[in-house]
């Protein structure tokens, strides 16, 4: 099991300013995410937890600060080593679940695992030939959660991750990205829900 | 390597598939070049005259037709975000991704050509010369294209919009195309300098395309 133990990463961001159409979001906003830590964005609607996290995405431009992934990979950019799993999954209907998993394995590249392990994890190992059209919302989630598992990428960027899942995958879930911090990963996540593991707060927009 | 050839693999399989786009293409190419002559009239000589105009009019159109969805879908369910984040360069993605729209929607309409030649009393010759200088231009029409699709996704404006970038481009594959076509019809230019000049058409939009299409997306982040 590889682990990115090796030199402690370190997610930050400072003074980051954050504009969408013409009004500030957000402003001077500070964070930090070192291995094996996981932040939850919490903050009423509106007040940016989706547009942070494609800041860091590098799918939006900060209009002032910085973001920096200290210790990571320095031959890749902080987008590179993400894994961004947003409110569309970036699934195929037309496409069948194994291909719609094996198609990002391939296109994302970098050190990769079994897929069909990955998608027993996530109990989807029943449905691998059925078109992902055909999927309910939570078994989307859970294909969107393999690709997480598949490829690796040090740094999670969660955006709502429990929605549709039941409770039995929210805990499957939990496990999942107890795992990963546990290998030296960094997961920022933006939630209402709890996320079931033991997370520090990054309130936003709290002021106005 | 990987990446690129399964990106082009996954975009050829959805073209393919039920509801994908590649057959919308060739069909409207047979109706609106199976309908000309009954247009234009039982006059055989204008028709072989109008022929490589209207089969160029008509493979401009259907690739115009399919093209605007080429990073729509793609945008709307999230995959360009993970493309875009990707270790592969926009680059060479947005070219994979034309690359593959050629071949499920633009090869077709090339292989549907002779068929169409019948219809338009165009002899082997004259259809062999179309059919090669669609295959020389059509590439110059998806890549020029592709700038529109990308221009469209940022813009959050679809169709016509597209058409209307896209147009004014596509304008000089369409003028040498048929130049050369007629060339070895009617004669009495050669056939060799329009042809040269559509290649060198396809070869400049293969390389300006992916940069300007790259740039307008992520330009147009959101």
């Amino acid at each position: 099991m590889s682990g990115w133990n090796q030199g402690k990463m370190q997610l930050s961001g400072r003074g980051v300013i954050c504009v969408r159409g013409g009004r500030e979001v957000f402003s001077g906003l500070d964070f930090e995410a070192v291995s094996g830590e996981a932040v939850a964005v919490v903050g009423r609607n509106g007040s940016g937890k989706t547009s942070l996290l494609r800041l860091i995405a590098g799918l939006l431009i900060p209009a002032g600060g910085t973001i920096a992934l200290n210790g990571g990979d320095a031959e890749l950019t902080l987008p590179e080593q993400c894994h961004y799993l947003g409110h569309r999954d970036a699934l195929k209907p037309a496409l069948s679940v194994a291909e719609n998993l094996s198609f990002w394995a391939d296109f994302l590249g970098g050190e990769h695992f079994d897929a069909a392990e990955s998608l027993a994890t996530v109990g989807l190992d029943h449905a691998t030939h059925l078109p992902a059209g055909f999927l309910s919302a939570g078994q989307r989630r859970r294909l969107s959660l393999a690709r997480l598992l598949t490829v690796r990428r040090p740094v999670w960027l969660l955006d709502e991750p429990t929605n549709a899942l039941d409770v039995a995958g929210q805990d499957m879930f939990g496990g999942l990205m107890r795992d990963h911090l546990g290998r030296g990963g960094v997961i920022v996540a933006a939630t209402h829900a709890p996320l079931g593991i033991d997370s520090r707060e990054l309130r936003i927009g709290g002021m106005a | 390597m990987t990446a690129l050839s399964a990106l082009i693999r996954r975009d050829i399989r959805i073209a393919l598939r039920v509801g994908g786009g590649a057959l919308i293409g060739v069909l409207f190419f047979l109706t609106v070049v199976v309908l000309m002559p009954f247009a234009v009239g039982p006059d055989l000589a204008l028709l072989s005259r109008l022929g490589p105009a209207i089969l160029w009019l008509g493979a401009l159109l259907a690739s115009l037709l399919t093209l605007d969805r080429l990073f729509m879908a793609d945008h709307e369910d999230g995959s360009l975000d993970l493309i875009t984040m990707s270790r592969t360069p926009l680059e060479l993605a947005c070219a994979a991704k034309a690359l593959a729209h050629w071949l499920a929607a633009g090869l077709p309409l090339i292989v549907a050509t002779p068929v169409l030649g019948l219809l338009l009393n165009l002899d082997m010759v004259a259809t062999g010369a179309v059919a090669l200088t669609l295959l020389a231009g059509t590439p110059a029409l998806t890549f020029t294209g592709m700038i529109g699709a990308a221009l469209a996704v940022t813009l959050h404006r679809g169709g016509l919009l597209m058409a209307v970038l896209v147009l004014p481009l596509s304008i000089p594959v369409l003028i040498f195309g048929v130049a050369a076509s007629q060339a070895v019809i009617v004669g009495p230019m050669t056939f060799g300098a329009p042809f040269s000049i559509l290649c060198a058409l396809s070869l400049v939009s293969l390389v300006v395309g992916p940069f300007a299409a790259a740039a307008s997306l992520k330009h147009g982040l959101d």
